[in-house]
């Protein structure tokens, strides 16, 4: 029994080991290398002393959040109202549905929105407003990666939401709460599971977007996934690129952990 | 006269085109236990959910100690509810599950704190204020509920299957205690089991409901003695239940032989069904019988022997004895005329209360009486 578990848990122990362990390590030992291969600190001193480089970490930072805050805003309401309909599964397939569209593709159909001859334009002109420049701007950047991300964090919200049993609501209007207080005191709290995983799912992807930023922000936003595709396939410092991911990694555990799970509160 | 702290008339519920329930009118009296008894489906769920606040009827009037509730919300109403699956919140401990209600209300955290505790101590869990839910047994959680709706002193505590997710001793414990925890507090009980001995065991008053309908209100004795037709009579507990003719008032003759009883008010020769209990019933030898028995088998239950048979007429019998027979054998069964329940085939309730009234106590005042109707 032992070792068969030990046999059928040895694929998994191998795919770790080949594509998370040696990769994160390859990285680590090639950040302390220079472009001639020999042993440096200079990535890193290059990278903690460099204003440009440490203004592009908070920029994705900021981004991040950004994009995360205003994908959680969107979703929860759409998730608390999508676990009242009728037909729940139905309404959530349909906006999970974009997801099952190439990212690129979601990309090229804004450049289509947003340009300058685009529908939104069109519209704009019908108002008198006449044509704006809305692409490659930051807010474009923002609206196009957050629509981008509701998916993923609409699903984790309404699995948690969903999955709050209707007699606990049940009690506590019982117990003498109103609507509000029941969501604040029952609700909210039972979803912040959701909240975190959602959390998870959209701040750690949003730090490293690199297509959007050159496609809808026309550069305009730099962001560390940006940074590192470039160090990588044009400069080919690799040495500074793997400095950068390794921050990058080293940021996602700082959020994985400030959004773990603490010793009371949320189910499951 | 008692004052009415939940009033039902001519209450309906309908989902669509179908009748969840039908015509229900009863009332609830101040400090007594009531149980709503009746198999999964026939709608007393619903009439609790009703009385709480969580469905609106489609028609009838239901009132709440003096007040017509129906634009009442839930959470303004001074009734309690304990849930079938507890419904415990999981993200508080006992304490907080218990002084939810109460941090609600504008009371200070002192006279909480207090509050709590005298809760804890009556469903007797003093000092698990920081407990976590999730690790408490099934037992423990039953009692947390308890505290958390009676904290709040309602007028009504509601309790939907409480004790059905329990192991049977516990079940029994908790009947005992849920007995006399509402004795203690005075607060109307509104119960609702589909377990006849549950509802028998700690009932001021059970209604017996079939399809959305009160088929019969009474107390448990009256229930058990005296039960209304067929579908009770099964209801309630083993019963035999038989095809008779009543011959005239206080004659009956079903097994092909006649026997006096005690009930009357009936046309001559009608139809109708007779119950004699199974404990009602002595063994005896055959020739003293009043009804000769073929015993087909015998099971040893402990506390009785388990008999059943089959008599001329092909009627089957089910008898419970402290003295054991043989299977095959032929026995006689004796039983008293009172032990001999007669049951129209389609009576309403008035009619019925109205004729058991006249007849049971015409006949038996100083014998059964007292105890039928006290």
């Amino acid at each position: 029994m032992d070792k068969q578990r030990k046999l059928l848990s040895a694929p998994y122990y191998l795919w770790m080991g080949l594509f998370v362990v040696v990769p994160v390590l390859l990285m680590l030992f090639q950040s302390f290398r220079d472009m001639d291969g020999s042993f440096t600190f200079l990535n890193l001193k290059g990278y903690f002393t460099s204003p440009v480089y440490l203004y592009m970490t908070g920029q994705s930072f900021l981004y991040a959040f950004l994009i995360t805050a205003m994908t959680l805003f969107i979703s929860y309401p759409a998730a608390y109202f999508l676990t009242k309909t009728k037909h729940k599964q139905l309404w959530l397939l349909v906006l999970i549905l974009p997801t099952w569209i190439n990212i690129l593709l979601k990309a090229y159909a804004f450049i289509g929105i947003l340009s300058q001859s685009g529908l939104v334009n069109q519209l704009l002109g019908v108002m008198g407003v006449g044509p704006q420049p809305l692409l490659f701007t930051r807010s474009s950047f923002l609206i196009v990666a957050t629509y981008i991300e509701i998916p993923f964090m609409l699903l984790p919200l309404f699995n948690a939401l969903d999955g709050i049993e209707g007699s606990l609501i049940l009690a506590s209007r019982d117990l003498g709460a109103n609507e509000w207080q029941t969501f604040r005191s029952v609700v909210y709290p039972l979803s912040l599971s959701g909240v975190r995983s959602g959390i998870q799912a959209v701040f750690i992807p949003s730090l490293s977007l690199f297509m959007l930023t050159r496609l809808i922000a026309g550069n305009r936003v730099m962001t560390l996934g940006t940074a590192i595709e470039q160090h990588f396939l044009v400069t080919k410092n690799w040495g500074m690129g793997s400095v950068m991911g390794i921050v990058l990694i080293v940021i996602v555990f700082v959020v994985m952990g400030l959004t773990r799970k603490h010793q009371r509160g949320g189910i499951g | 006269m008692e004052k009415n702290i939940v009033s039902f008339t001519h209450v309906e519920k309908k989902y669509e085109e179908e009748y969840v329930l039908k015509d229900i009118t009863f009332e609830l009296k101040k400090g007594k236990f009531y149980t709503l008894l009746g198999p999964s489906g026939c709608g007393k769920s619903t009439i609790l959910n009703i009385i709480a606040g969580f469905t609106q009827p489609s028609s009838g009037v239901v009132v709440l100690n003096g007040d017509n509730a129906i634009n009442t919300p839930a959470e303004k109403r001074k009734v309690n509810t304990v849930f079938q699956d507890y419904a415990l919140f999981p993200h508080m401990n006992v304490f907080d599950n218990v002084a939810f209600g109460l941090k609600l209300k504008r009371i200070s955290k002192q006279q909480i704190r207090e509050k709590v505790k005298t809760a804890l101590q009556l469903v007797r869990l003093n000092g698990f204020e920081n407990k976590e839910t999730t690790e408490m047994s099934g037992g423990q959680k039953q009692r947390v509920a308890i505290a958390r709706a009676i904290v709040n002193e309602p007028d009504v505590l509601l309790l939907d299957e409480p004790l059905s997710a329990l192991d049977l001793k516990l079940r029994t414990e908790m009947q005992y205690e849920l007995r006399a925890l509402q004795r203690r507090l005075g607060i109307t009980f509104l119960f609702v089991t589909h377990d006849q001995e549950e509802a028998l065991a700690m009932s001021d008053e059970i209604m017996v409901m079939k399809n959305g309908e009160i088929v019969q209100t009474g107390t448990p004795m009256d229930i058990y003695d005296e039960p209304i037709n067929r579908y009770v009579a099964d209801f309630i507990g083993e019963s035999n239940i038989v095809k008779g003719r009543m011959l005239s008032d206080y004659l009956v003759s079903f097994a092909g032989k006649r026997f006096v009883c005690v009930d009357g008010g009936m046309n001559t020769n009608e139809k109708v069904d007779v119950v004699i209990r199974p404990e009602d019933l002595t063994v005896t030898d055959a020739d003293a019988g009043q009804i000769q028995i073929t015993v087909e088998t015998q099971l040893f239950r402990g506390v009785h022997y388990e008999i059943v048979g089959l008599d001329q007429s092909g009627n089957e019998w089910l008898i419970h004895s402290t003295k054991k027979t043989e299977s095959g054998k032929i026995v006689g069964l004796t039983f008293q005329p009172e032990d001999i329940h007669i049951m129209r085939l389609s009576e309403t309730e008035e009619d019925f209360d109205e004729r058991i009234e006249q007849y049971t106590t015409s006949v038996n005042a100083d014998e059964k009486g007292a105890d039928f109707h006290g």
